[in-house]
């Protein structure tokens, strides 16, 4: 077919080119045709990673910088220690109020474990150079295009190049860099490099200039920024907003999460082409050996198995497969039963620090964290994680007790509650804050009958109330929709996964509104009487024509009233179900009275910040917290605890 | 007056039952339990010799002391010390106005007595059935909403209203037309029409029926009020005077003729003094389209609430007689309702000029 169409071609378009001009020959169309380098597309197609617009670019590259961060700190298995700061600059000029400015410098330091010199050049700028794209391990980033993207980004729009300190150790100098990307060979360009003076012992310091635009509200940097902590409560964060003011996000959760593993691809997962190529490059002479080695979960016995159901000869040499053989071969494997690809690459945030995230950034009454046991779509391995907190805080509570003489007009009611529930998403730990709709997490959090849980929701909408959803996917490949990272694509089992999860929470959530409805109708229950008596009284006496003992009759009524609701035992009965956790694994209470559950502890770091590399068990013991036992006796013994406490107080 | 004097004690007198029922139950360690008959179909009984809706002896226990009823109750007690202010003070009020008058937020809570006027409005019929006292004698009166116009002289508050000299208008119905507030001076006419509509109240005013026809028009917009039914029930006690009603052909409409002749479910103690059992229906009548040759594109179809509505008519004993079940079941059928207005597809004057005067004649009403 190609041959034929090779000839047909010019016989057929000949005619048409040599009659009256020749428009362009085919050789001076030749001479136009070359390579085209990554980064010359990108610059011309800046919207697929996230550029599309200034206040989208600025969040962007934040968001690259501390992402790039706070993997090098946690595969370092250091405690991360981030600091962000977003300032207005004008050239030569005073910079304009944050608001109007149109350019900004971004300064990401982090303690990390620095980048030896060789390679801060390319790291920064070449596009899809790194560490993460050939592995299979969850990490945020994926594919080595962020950072070097958001440099380029700056270096297109305000002509700065990139600026980087980097130290790996107290010993070692700090080095200065400042990069720039040639766009045409997607090569470093060094426009200086020394070496420095730096305050910091180890890490890195990342320094660019870009334009973008500075504006408070949804899927701004500080809402991502405060996200990014919910999800991460063991970084420790401080922002410099372009205000001048300074955020602290101390450190919530004091244990790194577990380092997650490297490894190798799920059969399941790969697609004929793949497997062609991993069997060019394997290093086994066999293909038993190919599949064992190459593949995890493929033992040497299934591994002949499935050379059996193909019918290939299990000591072929893998490089002689290909064709009809290489197709009947990626059958066999997908009709093969293989167990589920290992877990420990995997590192979900854990329903603990969930909590702890959810508990220190917002303000609410119920908190409950739900982490689903792994699942699998398309041989990878993932983990959902759900999360909910509920409410507007004790505080508002206190607020509008105070407001209370107010009467109320007809027509009036007490509470209005018509916001929507806010939704943050998370893939890998990182927030996603663009196209809620477009992603598999907005669509579980509509499918689920939230009304089930004592929680309105209108159809197609959000459930409405005060409160927060939270949805993390955890997965060695999380299946975006597009280069930006903005949205998870709708797969079964994925969706699935975070209904279930959603589910769990939404049925926590109701048993506590539930008791906390029970408490306050006994609260009620008791209450009425007393208030109607009085009323009862008052009329009587009018009736009787004011003629009437009426502090007899009250006390007489208020005497039936007690008798009828039980009296003291009722009095019992409340202080007993005034709340708790009981029976709601993984789960804070606040009331006014005090918080009951797994309630964080905040740490106070030793001054000086000096951490050791594995920071993580060292400050497990200062805090002498004892590892809990997980599971429902976990809340049942924190209840007990907490209630005791309040007895005393 | 001085006979109006001690009704009004009377009525009184039972509204301070309502605080001593509370009184000696608190001084006997008891619930305060106040027992109201039921207002409901199931508690009513047709009573086909005298021809009224009279109400059962099923009564429910209102009791203070349990949490579902303690706010009706001490709203009952709220209610009745407003009306029994009313009586003292000698005045007449509205409904809502005694929803105003009761309604104040509890002390140190943020819950007021009462949030809708829906919630008062039961109570006082609970109150009237429960001390078996008229609302006119609460002095609850409602909005004038009926008219009267024909060859009769009323006096009302020493003033003498000749509703032949009213002009289109007419005398405006007040709500509460007892002997002691309104007398009838003078009533030569022949039988009273009460029209459903306002509408046709006005034609038949504009056109002058009642005086070539000599008869007393009255209306009461829709579901009449209790001064137009009390009104009509005196003039066909009083002067002996046939009632006949003019309704539209639907299930409404048949409802209401059947509250003027024998009472309302809801307030059936009171058919005694409001019903009329000899009342006629006089139309709409579903067979009207054919005989008087309503074109059919000017019925309106029936409706599921019509349906479901005619199919409980069809149920109530009062309904029972042949002529009403095949009237109904011929509305039900033929799936068509009629307004009273679409006679003026034929003529604008169709009603005063054919079609009453033709029914007049034939005497084709039912009972």
């Amino acid at each position: 077919m190609p041959t034929r169409g090779r000839k047909l071609h010019p016989s057929k378009t000949s005619p048409v080119a040599t009659q009256p001009k020749p428009a362009v020959s085919a050789v001076e169309m030749g001479a136009r045709q070359r390579e085209i380098s990554v980064s010359e597309f990108f610059t011309k197609n800046r919207h697929l990673l996230g550029f599309d617009n200034p206040r989208k670019a600025l969040l962007t590259c934040v968001k690259e910088a501390v992402d790039n961060a706070l993997d090098a700190c946690e595969e370092a298995g250091i405690l991360p220690d981030v600091i962000v700061k977003v300032e207005a600059v004008a050239n030569g000029e005073a910079p304009p109020p944050a608001s109007q400015a149109s350019r900004f410098r971004i300064t990401v330091t982090d303690n990390g474990p620095g980048i030896i010199r060789q390679q801060i050049p390319p790291i920064f700028a070449k596009l899809l150079y790194g560490s993460k794209f050939h592995r299979l391990r969850m990490s945020r980033g994926q594919q080595g295009i962020g950072i070097s993207a958001a440099g380029m980004y700056g270096q297109l729009t305000t002509g700065k190049p990139v600026q980087i300190i980097s130290r790996t150790s107290a010993r070692a100098p700090a080095h200065y860099f400042e990069v720039q990307i040639d766009t045409k060979k997607n090569e470093p360009q060094i426009l200086e490099k020394k070496q420095i003076a730096w305050e910091s012992q180890r890490g890195t310091q990342v320094t660019m200039e870009v334009e973008g635009r500075y504006q408070k509200g949804r899927a701004s940097v500080d809402e991502y920024v405060e996200q990014t902590i919910i999800a991460n409560p063991h970084v420790k964060l401080t922002y410099l907003t372009p205000e001048g003011d300074t955020k602290e996000y101390p450190r919530t959760y004091h244990e790194l999460p577990p380092a997650p593993r490297e490894i190798k691809p799920h059969p399941y997962g790969i697609e004929l082409g793949m497997l062609l190529k991993m069997l060019q490059d394997t290093k086994s002479h066999s293909l038993s050996g190919f599949l064992a080695s190459d593949f995890s979960r493929v033992s040497p016995r299934l591994a002949e198995d499935i050379c059996k159901a193909a019918g290939l000869s299990a000591r072929a040499r893998p490089r002689d497969i290909h064709g009809q053989a290489s197709e009947t071969l990626y059958k066999a494997i997908q009709s093969t039963k293989i167990m589920a690809p290992p877990t420990n690459c995997l590192s979900p945030v854990g329903e603990k620090a969930i909590l702890s995230g959810l508990y220190q950034q917002i303000k609410g009454e119920f908190y409950t964290a739900v982490s689903r046991p792994p699942a699998v779509y398309r041989g990878n391995p993932f983990v959902i994680e759900a999360g909910l907190a509920y409410g507007r805080g004790p505080e508002h509570g206190d607020e509008s007790q105070e407001s209370k003489p107010i009467a109320l007009a007809e027509g009036e009611t007490q509470e209005n509650d018509h916001e929507l529930a806010r939704l943050i998403r998370y893939a890998n730990r990182v927030p996603l804050l663009y196209q809620q709709s477009a992603c598999v997490i907005y669509k579980s959090v509509l499918d689920t009958t939230w009304r089930n849980y004592g929680v309105s929701q209108s159809r197609g909408a959000l459930p409405s109330g005060p409160m927060v959803v939270f949805a993390h996917m955890a997965s060695v490949w999380v299946p975006f929709t597009s280069e930006s990272k903005e949205a998870i694509a709708d797969y079964d089992e994925i969706r699935k996964e975070i209904t279930l999860a959603l589910r769990e929470c939404g049925r926590r959530l109701g048993a506590f509104l539930r008791r906390r409805d029970r408490a306050h109708s006994e609260f009620r229950r008791r209450n009425i009487f007393e208030l109607y008596i009085e009323e009862v009284v008052e009329s009587c006496n009018r009736l009787k024509g004011g003629r009437l003992p009426t502090a007899k009759l009250k006390a007489q009524l208020q005497r039936i009233a007690m008798r009828r609701t039980g009296g003291e035992k009722t009095d019992e009965l409340l202080g007993k179900n005034g709340g708790g956790p009981e029976g709601l694994p993984h789960s804070i209470i606040v009331t006014p009275e005090g918080v009951e559950g797994e309630v964080p502890v905040l740490i106070r770091e030793a001054p000086g910040g000096a951490m050791s590399p594995n920071g993580a068990p060292e400050d497990e013991a200062k805090a002498g917290k004892p590892s809990r036992p997980r599971g429902k006796t976990t809340g049942r013994a924190t209840r007990k605890r907490a209630t005791a406490t309040r007895r005393k107080a | 007056m001085a006979q109006r004097q001690r009704r009004t004690s009377a009525v009184e007198k039972k509204l301070v039952g309502v605080a001593d029922v509370v009184i000696t139950a608190a001084q006997r360690h008891r619930d305060p339990t106040i027992a109201i008959p039921v207002r409901s179909l199931s508690n009513v009984t047709f009573s086909e010799r005298k021809g009224l809706i009279e109400m059962g002896k099923r009564k429910q226990a209102r009791s203070f002391f349990n949490v579902g009823m303690a706010k009706k109750f001490m709203q009952t007690v709220l209610v009745a010390d407003a009306l029994c202010e009313l009586q003292r003070a000698n005045l007449t009020t509205s409904l809502r106005e005694i929803y105003y008058r009761s309604k104040h937020t509890i002390k140190n809570s943020h819950e007021n007595t009462l949030d809708t006027q829906d919630e008062s409005d039961p109570l006082i019929e609970d109150l009237e059935v429960t001390l078996a006292a008229l609302r006119e004698e609460l002095h609850v009166r409602a909005e004038n909403a009926g008219s009267v116009v024909g060859p009769l002289v009323l006096v009302d508050d020493g003033d003498r209203v000749d509703c032949a000299r009213l002009g289109k208008g007419g005398y405006s119905v007040p709500s509460i037309v007892e002997p002691e507030y309104l007398q009838i001076k003078k009533c030569t006419a022949d039988f009273v029409l009460l029209v459903e509509k306002g509408t046709q109240w006005n034609r038949l005013s504009e056109d002058k029926f009642w005086r070539k026809y000599n008869c007393i028009l009255l209306t009461g917009n829709g579901q009449p009020p209790r001064g137009v039914r009390r009104l009509a029930r005196r003039l066909h006690e009083e002067r002996r005077l046939p009632v006949y009603v003019l309704v539209d052909n639907d299930p409404w409409g048949y409802y209401i003729y059947s509250v003027v002749k024998q009472g309302s479910i809801n307030l059936a103690f009171e058919s005694q003094r409001m019903a009329i059992p000899k009342a006629k229906f006089i139309g709409l009548s579903s067979g009207d389209a054919e005989s008087y040759g309503l074109p059919r594109n000017v019925g309106i179809k029936l409706n599921d609430k019509d349906i479901a509505r005619a199919r409980e008519l069809l149920g109530y004993t009062w309904f029972q007689k042949k002529s009403w079940q095949a009237e109904i079941k011929r509305m039900l059928s033929s799936g068509l309702k009629y307004e009273l207005d679409a006679l003026a597809n034929k003529d604008f004057q169709y009603l005063t000029k054919k079609y009453l005067p033709r029914k007049l004649k034939e005497k084709d009403w039912l009972d």
